[in-house]
């Protein structure tokens, strides 16, 4: 459970150990470094909403209920799992959002790699105004695009399927071009000698090149799978029939129908947070560093 | 998928032209020179269409979903569109009615002030808590962990966790609030808090990614600068203020970039916790759009909001774009 750690020589090592300045004076020796003293309860506070989420989604109807509320389940409840699972919509909604970011994920990878390759490493007409006009269009903000997406689905027949939520999502802008820097960043001298061997640029870019792009590959998945697992606003838009509903538009839809039943919303909402969670602690370092390497090589 | 609001240069040294074997050594015979140009072109020929073969999935997309809606919309803009029946082009009614709006003056205004808390409170928190979590003590991956997870969260469910934590009669907040002696609050359903309560709530998800991105600008502080500051004997407090701090200009003009952004198109939170409510008060530019769009069905009313928001964000990234350029001048250190 550790964020990626700092590598040594962060902070200045004779510094690092000191007790804050205030204390300077008195040196009171504590047996453990002052800075717990602010970061526990700071990180606690961070994590007492998700604590109270995982507690109340266990609590029984009667606990739940009462006022004051209680603030420790007295013991593990699965009614409100049960309920939620019980419910025939609710597990067609997370195979719903399974489906959806899981092509989302296999087709970015795809599409990704083909036109980050070219993009890379062939030469083609157009190729320079293309690749302008897509990263013109990541500085478009959805809100613009979304009616005509809206009207061209809608054209496409697509409208109330998961086709509409797919579509969209098959390969973006940012990915095409994260894999297209980072192929720029490899040698050539590999992709080269197989070419000259006869493979066919498909086989070099499938064998050679990303076996080697193992970051890049992983950043983009990383992504994708996060904001198409909680993306809204889209299925939002996209979607009227409950039987097509993603997980985050089942839940809200879920709470406005069953808000006296707070641990049954909870518990769903548990089984909503859970997939992100896990493939965040599971993936963290490339998770941040994902995020990091995005943000900051701008 | 994010969008990447920062300038991504396009200058990067061009694809060296294709090697074939052979290459154009000097042929003596004109009639083999001539064979290999003709398979060489034939090449080149090949290889062109293998490219548009791998780039036309991309663009295919792009194009149809990204620049042909950005025409799409400028013409709805100018037209009354209800979804289905045919448009009617009205020029720029939709325009003038958004400047005499109220309803589109206050979603601005929300948004503003939405920006205006969010965006400072979040760097501002965001440098503390990296500058603190910067050390090698034990426990600190851990606390990295928690501060980063809510990040995760999707805003749905923040949205319908904290509408039960908040919960003016059955939440624990203000059974808390009750236990202090404190008088409950309205939270969400008071028109005085819920913008406010909104900011905290993103805040809570929103802060961890500061804190990420300042951590890692942080390992790129050149340690032997800090070192020379201090031989020099400076505190730790002037090694802060003449070295780390400046050395973390660049990275906050992307976070300042970054979280406006992100702020100026905040929907999902609003959507599920008070649509908008209590009396408008946290009506947001993009629920505004969303609502005149798909719930009113006047489209090419909530194009032209969509138009004046993407204005607006356009504005914000040439601003950014013109710091940035300075703060890299002024030989700061990335």
């Amino acid at each position: 459970m550790t964020l990626t750690a700092p590598r040594a020589g962060t902070t200045h090592p004779a510094t690092a150990d000191e007790p804050r300045p205030g204390s300077a004076r008195r040196r009171i020796r504590l047996p453990f470094n002052a800075w717990h003293l602010l970061l526990a309860p700071l990180a606690l506070v961070f994590a007492l909403p998700l604590v109270w989420l995982l507690l109340s989604s266990v609590m029984s109807d009667a606990e739940i209920n009462r006022f004051p509320p209680a603030l420790w389940p007295s013991g593990i409840d699965l009614g409100g799992y049960r309920y939620v699972l019980g419910n025939a919509l609710f597990p067609r909604w997370f195979l719903n959002s399974l489906i959806v970011s899981a092509v989302a994920v296999a087709a970015n990878l795809l599409f990704g790699s083909l036109g980050g390759y070219a993009f890379a490493r062939m030469r083609f007409a157009g190729s320079k105004v293309l690749l302008v006009l897509m990263l013109a269009t990541m500085a478009v903000p959805f809100q613009l695009t979304m009616i005509p997406t809206f009207l061209v689905m809608k054209r496409l027949g697509l409208i109330d399927t998961l086709g509409a939520l797919i579509v969209p999502s098959l390969v973006t802008p940012f990915a095409v071009f994260l894999l297209r820097q980072f192929f720029l960043s490899l040698p050539r001298e590999l992709e080269e000698a197989a070419w000259m061997d006869g493979c066919s640029r498909l086989r070099v870019l499938f064998t050679i090149v990303l076996p080697l792009s193992r970051p890049a590959l992983s950043t983009v998945a990383v992504l994708t799978f996060l904001t198409t697992w909680n993306d809204l606003t889209w299925p939002l838009i996209a979607i009227n029939h409950d039987t097509q509903y993603t997980l985050q538009l089942g839940l809200t839809t879920f709470q406005g129908q069953h808000h006296t039943r707070w641990s049954a919303v909870m518990a769903g909402n548990v089984l909503t947070v859970l997939p992100v969670l896990l493939a965040f602690l599971g993936a963290q370092k490339s998770f941040i560093r994902s995020l990091t390497s995005t943000g900051l090589k701008g | 998928m994010p969008h990447h609001p920062a300038p991504l240069t396009v200058a990067d040294p061009p694809g060296r032209p294709v090697t074939t074997p052979g290459g154009t050594a000097q042929e003596p015979e004109t009639g083999r020179r001539r064979w290999r140009a003709a398979s060489l072109r034939q090449a080149h020929r090949r290889e062109a269409s293998t490219a548009w073969a791998f780039v036309s999935p991309a663009v295919l997309i792009i194009l149809g979903l990204s620049v042909l809606p950005v025409v799409w919309s400028l013409l709805l803009s100018f037209q009354a569109n209800d979804l289905v029946t045919p448009s009617r082009w009205v020029g720029l009614d939709n325009y003038r009615a958004l400047a005499a709006d109220p309803h589109f003056s206050q979603a601005i205004r929300n948004t503003l002030l939405y920006t205006a808390l969010f965006v400072p409170l979040s760097l501002v928190g965001g440098l503390a808590l990296a500058l603190a979590l910067n050390r090698r003590i034990r426990l600190v991956g851990a606390y990295r962990t928690l501060i980063f997870v809510p990040f995760v969260v999707s805003a749905t469910a923040q949205g319908v966790l904290f509408s039960f934590i908040l919960d003016p009669e059955f939440g624990v907040a203000n059974s808390m609030l009750s236990r202090m002696g404190l008088s409950a609050q309205g939270f969400l359903t008071d028109p005085g808090q819920a913008l406010a309560v909104l900011v905290a709530i993103t805040l809570w998800s929103g802060t961890g990614f500061c804190v990420v991105v300042y951590l890692a600008a942080l390992q790129d502080v050149p340690q032997s600068l800090i070192e020379a500051a201090r031989l020099d004997g400076a505190g730790r407090r002037h090694v802060l203020r003449h070295v780390t701090l400046p050395a973390l200009a660049p990275v906050t003009v992307f976070l300042v970039l970054w979280q406006t952004i992100q702020s100026l198109q905040v929907f999902d939170l609003v959507y599920v916790t008070t649509k908008g409510g209590p009396l408008g008060s946290t009506t947001v530019i993009v629920y505004f759009i969303w609502e005149q769009a798909f719930k009113s069905f006047t489209a090419g009313y909530g194009a032209a909001a969509a138009y004046v928001l993407a204005v607006a964000l356009g504005l914000v990234g040439v601003v950014a774009r013109i710091v940035r350029g300075r703060t890299h001048t002024e030989g700061a250190v990335r």
